[in-house]
């Protein structure tokens, strides 16, 4: 058996085993003799910023909230393609201006669907 | 069997280590406090500072502040208490596992300090949670947390294992649960924890 290539790596398999369980079988073996475990239900409880949790985690958040972040988005984006737009205005030429111009339409008549479609008005 | 002082002292000196488990565990205990990261008020500044360079904390092993109660060894009470907070006190120290030590830190955690005839601070946190140290002062200074850090250690030290005389986390007789004070009508109900604490008798 010691012969074979593996065992060596069996060794030290076994030892890596011991290394992580004596341990804890240790902790074990002291929380056995010395010290009790003292549950109660405060000390269980799930929270633990001194406040008790109060009814279910799983709740619905209004998809309001994420027709105003992706208007966000948009503009944001807008925002970042403006600022070098408005650095390099004066050297651009007539079809840089067209191609500005019709992103920045774009995004308006994108604006002006959402708020006909009533999205702006918080209700 | 407790091996002589000076017998221990001459075996050190032949570089022979004697111990025993009780003060291998209290040696490990005392060196390894994790506070809590919780501050209640301007004491917590001081605190803050204890865990800086200046005074750094961390040459008693108690850098470490736990964010979690469940990882937390020790409280330090760091400030005034309000009836508003001090169900949320007792309960964090409730979750905390044993065993678990309190340093009450400042004139307000040890007894309300100039908010004491007020109406909405608790006269000391002692009336709802077993408190180990004491630190007057408004607020201490970080070298006084440090001295109530040190006789903490003293503290723990002198724990025994087993018998009579053992600390709570020891002993499976002992209370482990501390109730947690609801708001009343004019007060905190109940007033203080008798199991802690009674709240004296003004004879007038």
């Amino acid at each position: 058996m010691a012969s074979s290539p593996y065992f060596s790596l069996a060794v030290l398999f076994v030892a890596a085993l011991c290394f992580g369980l004596t341990p804890l079988a240790l902790a074990w073996l002291w929380a056995q003799v010395y010290s009790p475990a003292k549950p109660n239900a405060i000390k269980n409880a799930i929270y633990e910023c001194g406040l008790e949790s109060k009814g279910d985690a799983w709740v619905q958040f209004r998809s309001a909230y994420y027709l105003y972040a992706i208007i966000f988005l948009i503009f944001d984006v807008e925002a970042v393609f403006l600022l070098p737009f408005a650095v390099a205005f004066t050297g651009l030429g007539l079809a840089a201006c067209l191609a500005m111009l019709v992103f920045v339409l774009l995004l308006v008549e994108g604006l002006a669907w959402a708020w006909a479609k009533g999205v702006l008005t918080w209700a | 069997m407790a091996v002589d002082e000076g017998l221990k002292i001459e075996l050190g000196k032949q570089g022979v280590l004697v111990t025993s488990l009780q003060e291998l565990y209290n040696w490990g205990r005392r060196n390894s406090i994790w506070p809590m990261q919780f501050g209640l008020a301007c004491c917590a500044i001081e605190m803050i500072a204890t865990t800086m360079a200046r005074y750094d904390l961390a040459r008693f092993g108690a850098e470490v502040f736990r964010p979690s109660p469940r990882q937390a060894d020790m409280m330090i009470i760091s400030g005034t208490v309000t009836k508003k907070m001090a169900p949320q006190v007792v309960r964090l120290y409730n979750q905390m596992a044993e065993p678990k030590y309190v340093i009450a830190m400042g004139a307000c955690a040890i007894s309300g300090g100039p908010f004491k005839q007020g109406y909405n601070v608790l006269k000391g946190i002692d009336r709802y949670i077993p408190v180990d140290v004491h630190i007057p002062g408004c607020p201490p200074r970080p070298e006084a947390l440090l001295d109530a850090f040190i006789t903490l250690q003293k503290k723990i030290d002198g724990q025994h294992l087993t018998g009579e005389g053992r600390p709570r986390h020891l002993d499976a007789e002992a209370q482990g649960e501390f109730p947690v004070p609801v708001q009343g009508e004019h007060d905190l109900e109940p007033a203080s924890n008798p199991g802690v604490w009674t709240v004296p008798v003004v004879i007038r």
